[in-house]
């Protein structure tokens, strides 16, 4: 089965030794969560345990919700009933607690929303400076070392409205890394970008992984989900409709709309 | 078919060459911009034949025909008016503004106190042309000098009272002394102010908010005449007799309040046109909500609102005209009342003289401002730079 994807399963280079998953560490803990816009009913009776180590990828078609769960446990959506318990801190109106979660959960945005006013630079020690009240020179190091890491340390002093898409992206993976995240989400990081700098997007996000990372990803890029995951969740309708790894799901669906979805992207 | 071979490889890469003349040079700029089409044509030569009626007038008026010297009246009179230029004579009598300079800067500033206003426009001049100028260093001693330290050195030395200083009361000052005073103390106060309203505006916290709209609705919804007029007027009414507030600080106050409610939608349009995802990412960094404001939104919304922001202090500085009808002699005022109190200087020419004059003025400092706006928009513009 081919997959019509950008950037095939096979141009995706992962040493999956590296990768492990932690069986007793909980990372992310969701129970019985429900979400409302309004009367609108937009995650029903959410479960989902992440232990500290996994690569998950969340798909399904557009409006079945898998945004809005992914920002739940960070906070940028309020979640109405249920439990959000992430790094053993359960989220609540309690603004204290929530900008304690976000420290340690990076967040990477499809439209990238790096900050235009402020060089590549600032926008990576920004957070560090005035959140965890590093000194500005060591937030400086750490910055360009993660620049570095996702390739493009050159543009340190650059704007973002100087770069193209795809180092924008990584540098958005950068100011996340930079304030030493223990989770990272991802909400589809290559949607907005050409088919040539998905891949370099997609690699960083690689390196991520076999670095032990906990991930969570919404994405389409199937490639990826097959060779990185380790387990992939569908949803559909506000709610998970089936998870599997990513062998099984893809090659053995169990849905009935699971088989439509992927019969749809997968050719 | 070989006509209808769809198969065609470049074998050799096009090089970039030069433009066509028709596209550089003044001949292409006047082509663009003056004779692009048969109504630009005729629009350019109305407005070149416009400008050859009128500007030789203006300008005869203003300097070839106008009398510059003089020591009263006389001077800009003509032999039937009982002076000495010849019958049918028209031009600026400038000896009249020269002569009552003082008045029009100072009001009626004690003469041998003079100094005190000229050293405090040295100190501010000082402080605000490194202020405006970005490769000068130390902005933020110079911001705090300027924006919080200038104001009590300003009301020491033109209020005195102290250090040995004689007092000079507020009815006394005038002219562009007020006119400044009150665009100073307007600007600097309505900034914040506005900064806070709007931000009170789009407050979660519903009395924040309601707050918000009730003052900015109500300021907004009544002229600057009335607001001056109930500062001036109706407020000795409410206050226990024998307690007095200065009236240049009535208006100040008045002014001040005035012009931060429209600040506040001026700034409250730019935070909207700030997009969701900046909030997201300061909120998923774990930024506080005054980090996120401070940091990422307002610098953002600011640069975005600067034409509409200068649009304000330009209002407001012309508005300080309208202390007149409180009696508080801003330029346009002493202007206006040595026109029509100041018999040595009574000739037809006087008006026109000193409308003009007040216009100039006022005229550079709104012009000073507006160019100055559109350099730090093209210096702040870092979102497209390519």
């Amino acid at each position: 089965m081919a997959i019509e994807n950008a950037v095939s399963a096979e141009e995706i280079k992962v040493d999956a030794k590296k990768m492990h998953v932690s069986d007793t560490d909980v990372a992310i803990d969701i129970v019985g969560m429900h979400k409302w816009y309004g009367e609108f009913h937009v995650l029903k009776d959410i479960n989902l345990r992440v232990m500290r180590g996994e690569r998950i990828v969340i798909c399904g078609p557009s409006g079945s919700g898998k945004s809005t769960m992914i920002r739940c446990i960070n906070r940028l959506e309020e979640h109405q009933k249920g439990k959000i318990i992430v790094d053993g801190k359960e989220l609540t109106n309690d603004l204290k607690k929530i900008d304690e979660v976000r420290r340690e959960v990076g967040m990477v945005f499809q439209h990238f929303n790096l900050f235009p006013h402020l060089t590549i630079l600032e926008n990576c020690t920004l957070a560090p400076i005035w959140v965890r009240k590093t000194p500005k020179k060591q937030a400086e190091e750490i910055a360009m070392h993660f620049l570095k890491r996702v390739k493009i340390p050159e543009q340190a002093n650059k704007y973002p409205g100087q770069l193209s898409g795809g180092q924008q992206q990584r540098v958005a993976i950068a100011r996340s890394l930079c304030m030493n995240p223990r989770i990272m989400l991802f909400d589809e990081p290559t949607s907005a970008l050409d088919p040539e700098m998905i891949k370099e997007v997609l690699e960083t996000m690689v390196g991520l992984a076999e670095e032990g990372m906990t991930m969570l990803c919404v994405t389409h890029e199937m490639g990826f989900a097959r060779k990185v995951a380790n387990r992939v969740i569908f949803m559909d309708q506000g709610q998970i409709v089936e998870q599997n790894t990513p062998v099984e799901f893809f090659d053995h669906p169990r849905h009935e709309r699971t088989k439509l979805f992927l019969s749809q992207i997968l050719h | 078919m070989q006509e209808h071979d769809l198969s065609w490889v470049r074998t050799e890469m096009a090089l970039a060459q030069a433009a066509p003349s028709s596209q550089v040079g003044a001949g292409a700029w006047m082509r663009k911009n003056l004779f692009a089409s048969p109504f630009d044509t005729a629009l350019t030569i109305l407005a070149a034949l416009a400008l050859a009626w009128a500007l030789p007038q203006i300008l005869n008026w203003l300097f070839f025909s106008a009398v510059w010297s003089g020591a009263d009246r006389t001077a800009c009179l003509t032999t039937e008016q009982g002076g000495s230029l010849p019958a049918g004579w028209t031009g600026a009598c400038w000896p009249f503004v020269e002569a009552r300079l003082g008045y029009f800067t100072f009001g009626r500033y004690p003469l041998e106190e003079r100094w005190r206003v000229i050293l405090c426009g040295v100190i501010f001049l000082a402080l605000l042309v490194p202020l405006l100028t970005p490769r000068i260093p130390f902005k933020r001693l110079n911001a705090i000098l300027f924006f919080a330290v200038f104001p009590f050195i300003a009301f020491f030395l033109l209020l005195g009272g102290y250090f040995g200083l004689p007092y000079v009361e507020t009815p006394l000052w005038g002219g562009l002394l007020v006119t400044l005073v009150i665009s100073y103390v307007g600007i600097v106060t309505s900034l914040p102010l506005g900064i806070i309203l709007a931000l009170g505006r789009r407050s979660k916290m519903p009395i924040v908010k309601l707050l918000s709209v009730v003052f900015i609705e109500t300021v907004r919804g009544v002229p600057l005449v009335a607001v001056l007029f109930m500062a001036s007027f109706m407020l000795p009414l409410f206050v226990p007799p024998g307690m007095t507030f200065d009236k240049l600080l009535r208006a100040l106050i008045g002014v001040a309040l005035f012009s931060s409610a429209y600040m506040a939608e001026v700034i409250r349009g730019g935070l909207q046109a700030i997009p969701k995802g900046q909030y997201e990412g300061a909120d998923s960094l774990g930024l506080g909500y005054w980090q996120k404001m401070g940091l990422i939104v307002m610098p953002q919304a600011l640069k975005l609102v600067i034409p509409g922001i200068v649009n304000t202090f330009i209002g407001l500085f012309k508005d300080t005209t309208l202390v007149l009808i409180i009696s508080l002699f801003d330029l346009l005022g002493t202007v206006k009342q040595s026109i029509s109190g100041d018999p040595t200087w009574a000739t037809p020419q006087t008006a026109k003289t000193g409308y003009v004059f007040a216009a100039a003025v006022f005229w550079i400092f709104c012009f000073g401002m507006s160019r100055y706006s559109q350099y730090m928009e093209r210096r702040l513009d870092t979102g497209h730079r390519k």
